[in-house]
């Protein structure tokens, strides 16, 4: 599964993109996964409610299933405009 | 309803590109055209904006923007529509993006242009980053901004 990380997020993790394996079934599972690995992760990802999340390249949530989901990102609320 | 959506690194020029809307709304028969531009400002007390760099979302900001344009044309009678949108290092002044509408009549070309901007602000993959003298942060999103999406529910 790819994991895609944007603006603030991508700075605190360190990297745009990464490829990893997982037996998260939802979203928020794999968040779980990804805090356990090191304190960048869990410092990029100690608060959810700042954070958005999009499966396939559409915004979901974070109990949305992973079954069949390719791509993940995550990123903090869009500025656009 | 014709959407042209383009995402693009490159400078634009605003006059131009209404310049080339106007005969595609015509040939559709729109009456009304409306468009909006917006620029980079500068930040009074912030050190002074020396630089915006915008980050996006390659793939998935194609795709929203689509689905957003379309959303527009299925409530109101659309002719061609515009959303232009600018990524990467910006100064101050700079045209950042623009939306163009065209219908038959006024009220429609304002209402949808309205709310291609309210979408696109919350939506579509993009987020700002304020380079200052003062250091560079992240712009962060404004409640108001998620709010306005009330009124088109």
């Amino acid at each position: 599964m790819d994991i895609l990380y944007f603006a603030w997020v991508r700075e605190r993790i360190g990297l745009p993109k990464e490829r990893i394996e997982t037996s998260a079934t939802t979203v928020a599972e794999l968040v779980e996964e990804l805090r356990t690995r090191e304190a960048r992760y869990a410092e990029a990802f100690s608060d959810l409610k700042a954070l958005r999340v999009a499966l396939d390249q559409e915004l979901s949530e974070f109990d949305a299933p992973l079954a069949g989901v390719r791509e993940v990102a995550f990123f903090p609320p869009m500025t656009g405009g | 309803m014709s959407a042209e959506i383009r995402v693009q690194e490159a400078a634009f020029d605003p006059g131009a590109e209404l310049s080339a809307f106007t005969p595609r709304a015509a040939a559709a028969g729109a009456g009304a055209m409306v468009s909006f531009t917006g620029l980079v400002r500068d930040l009074p007390g912030a050190g002074g904006l020396s630089r915006m760099v915008i980050e996006h979302y390659p793939g998935m900001t194609e795709k929203a923007l689509e689905k957003i344009a379309a959303e527009a044309a299925d409530r109101w009678p659309l002719g061609p529509v515009l959303i232009l949108h600018r990524f990467g290092a910006l100064t101050g002044q700079e045209p950042i993006m623009m939306v163009a509408t065209a219908s038959a009549h006024r009220v429609a070309a304002f209402e949808a242009a309205e709310f291609l901007m309210d979408y696109l602000k919350s939506r579509a993959p993009f987020w700002k980053k304020e380079e200052t003298g003062d250091g560079t942060r992240w712009v962060a999103a404004r409640s108001e901004d998620e709010d306005a999406l009330g009124r088109w529910r």
